[in-house]
């Protein structure tokens, strides 16, 4: 603080901490506050607003039990309320992505920290970050033409006789999967690629000079390491899927539905913002709560994920 | 079990750069065989093209009798210690030390025993439990030795080990590892820029520089008789005259240079103008008259108390600038600053050497 106000001047210095406490306040801190306390209270016509009905209560989280739907998990068949099935399906398919997401960026990761030639490092920086310059809805809707059942991506599996006849992706969650994997990658790939590169190549050459097959050297060297890498990664790819509302509406079947659109809809087609916040709340809750018992599990500290 | 390395032409590349230049080295099983020269001089590159990190562009490396071409580093009879040692900081002592046993698919009790075991060789018994950041630098190096040790390798390759070291440490280690290779017989291979480390543990020190074995032979004939300027003067200190040859009889010849004429012993492919002659300062000898041969008149500048050794630097009438070593045993009259004085040599003692091997 003394070194910002010595470099900037007080002006200067006064001007920066009041935007930034302005954009924590204004931006993040009251309006969260509001929708918690508004989670609270029912969806009343105005005028009914701060009168007798207007009372505090769990009723809104309680919605999510409201309405069953008849599935089955393995064979057998269950009985569960149709928000309880979709917050699941929404869990379930971001542990997915997340998986996906660090099954893919590993090896790329391993190979731009490891194997690559530093001085072609910029260039594989630069490609991977191209694709960001897009905005992210022009980015899902790329991935829409690309699947859709007459698109290209069938036409070249076509083409070149991979398939005989085309393949529907955007189906149940196929669609949701490749998008989700494709705009969250880069969430894992850089902790990744940080956490790599900082190990000592003589560690994976003193494996490798001790017998190590390739396999475990990275099962015990190279992952180890990196697992505040993997942690963090994790953690923001997983958050930010089951976060995420863009992708899922735009690469979402008739067959999928994400938590986050539920909460879109008792927003802007109930116009229940109550509730809304209600079940917002629960998604961020219970995410925290699932990801708090991973990290436990994994042994991984909140302290290992901040390096 | 230790194993022979034979290198034959052995030559290494990175691009336009040649690293290693036509390495010849046939080192015996169960030998303490030390690379010395410069940094850049190839002998890391030597190294880890016995270890395997790296194929030699030309040439055979044997191990054993074995052609170790494509050999990965983890199919090789070597195992190798790091500069930095690169003990695994997430594991155990035990841990560490085991892990080519668990590589081996050994079971976790006899790696167990095995570790205790090798503890004890290398003096640190009962350390198993502790994690490599509780160790200091001299315990580190020994629990990279003992899992080296572990996988029984037949030749133990050493990339500067002690370099991290305190000076007094580093003097522990060497007798601490010369005795650990004597007492397991396994072939080491030493990789040092420290001439004294070399000769005073080695049974035979290969001098490296630009990629080329300047010299290979045990470390007395090494200081004594350097084949060439350069093994020379890495070796050790010098008084360097330069002159032209004179007349050449017995393996003796006569160098006639600014400073006077001298005789001394010459070395295999001397010739012509501008050669130099090599003594060393502890052969230097001081006195008040001249010697009959050898002899160079001056002033002393400076007397350096060096505790075993007394330096004594003069500058000649002619302008050269020479060291002489005194014992410190009472022996000699030590002179002081301004002193006239006569340097001069045994023409045994002294050398007429060609400049380095850097032709191919």
């Amino acid at each position: 603080m003394q070194d910002l106000i010595r470099r900037y001047g007080m002006g200067l210095t006064g001007l920066m901490c009041l935007i930034v406490a302005f954009w924590l306040l204004m931006l993040v801190i009251i309006p969260n506050i509001t929708l918690f306390e508004s989670s609270f209270r029912p969806y009343l016509p105005v005028t009914e607003i701060g009168g007798p009905r207007d009372t505090y209560s769990v009723n809104n989280y309680l919605k999510v039990f409201n309405g069953n739907i008849e599935t089955s998990i393995l064979g057998i068949p269950i009985t569960v309320p149709v928000h309880v099935m979709t917050f699941t399906l929404t869990i379930w398919y971001s542990v997915v992505v997340t998986v996906l997401c660090f099954a893919f960026a590993y090896p790329v990761a391993y190979y731009m920290a490891k194997i690559a030639n530093p001085r072609s490092l910029p260039t594989l920086m630069l490609l991977l970050f191209v694709p960001l310059w897009v905005s992210e809805v022009l980015r899902a809707f790329a991935w829409w033409i690309i699947l859709a059942f007459k698109g290209p991506l069938n036409s070249l599996l076509l083409f070149i006789g991979a398939i005989d006849k085309p393949v529907r992706w955007i189906t149940d969650y196929d669609a949701v999967m490749i998008g989700l994997v494709y705009t969250y990658i880069l969430f894992m790939l850089f902790p990744l690629y940080n956490a790599i590169s900082s190990l000592d190549t003589n560690q994976i050459e003193a494996a490798e000079d001790l017998g190590a097959p390739w396999w475990k050297i990275h099962w015990r060297i190279v992952l180890p390491h990196s697992k505040p890498g993997v942690a963090s990664g994790a953690v923001m790819v997983f958050m930010l899927s089951a976060g995420s509302l863009l992708v899922p509406s735009i690469l979402g079947s008739t067959t999928s539905q994400w938590f986050t659109q539920t909460i879109q809809q008792w927003m802007n087609d109930a116009l229940d913002w109550n509730t809304a916040s209600a079940y917002a709340f629960l998604l961020l809750f219970l995410c925290t709560v699932f990801v708090s018992v991973v990290m436990w599990i994994f042994r991984v500290k909140l302290s290992d994920i901040a390096k | 079990m230790s194993a022979g390395i034979d290198l034959e032409n052995v030559c290494c590349d990175f691009g336009s750069f040649r690293a290693v230049d036509n390495a010849n080295v046939s080192i015996k099983p169960g030998e303490f065989f030390s690379f010395l020269g410069p940094s850049g001089c190839g002998k890391t590159t030597i190294l880890r093209m016995v270890s395997g990190f790296i194929e030699p562009t030309q040439g055979v490396i044997r191990i054993g009798g074995k052609d170790m071409r494509g050999q990965r580093p983890n199919q090789r009879p070597t195992a190798l210690i790091f500069q930095n040692l690169a003990l695994f900081p997430l594991m155990t002592i035990a841990e560490n030390i085991g892990f080519g046993l668990e590589m081996r698919g050994v079971d976790k009790a006899t790696r167990r025993a095995k570790a205790e075991e090798l503890l004890r060789l290398v003096d640190l018994p009962g350390a198993g439990d502790k994690m490599v950041s509780q160790l200091s630098g001299g315990q580190k190096q020994r629990v990279a030795i003992a899992r080296a040790l572990a996988v029984e390798p037949q030749v133990m390759l050493l990339d500067e080990p002690l370099s991290a070291l305190d000076l007094k440490l580093r003097q522990h280690m060497r007798a601490e590892l010369r005795a650990i290779q004597k007492r397991t017989g396994v072939t080491f291979i030493y990789i040092t820029h420290d001439q004294g480390e070399a000769l005073a543990m080695s049974d035979r020190v290969g001098v490296m520089s630009h990629g080329r074995i300047q010299q290979i032979a045990d470390p007395r004939d090494i200081y004594n008789n350097p084949v060439n300027g350069f093994v020379a003067s890495f070796v050790g200190e010098n008084n360097v005259f330069v002159g032209d040859l004179g007349t050449v009889s017995d393996g003796m010849a006569s160098l006639s240079t600014p400073h006077g004429s001298f005789r001394a012993r010459i070395g295999q492919g001397v010739s012509g103008k501008g050669v130099k002659l090599y003594v060393r300062p502890e052969h230097t000898i001081i006195s008040d008259f001249a010697p009959a041969e050898n002899g160079v008149h001056g002033t002393v500048q400076e007397v350096s108390f060096e505790g075993a050794f007394i330096a004594i630097h003069a500058v000649s009438d002619s302008g050269m600038k020479m060291v002489a070593e005194l014992r410190n045993d009472g022996s000699a009259a030590i002179p002081s600053i301004g002193d006239q004085v006569w340097m001069g040599f045994d023409a045994q003692r002294a050398a007429i050497l060609p400049d380095a091997n850097t032709k191919g």
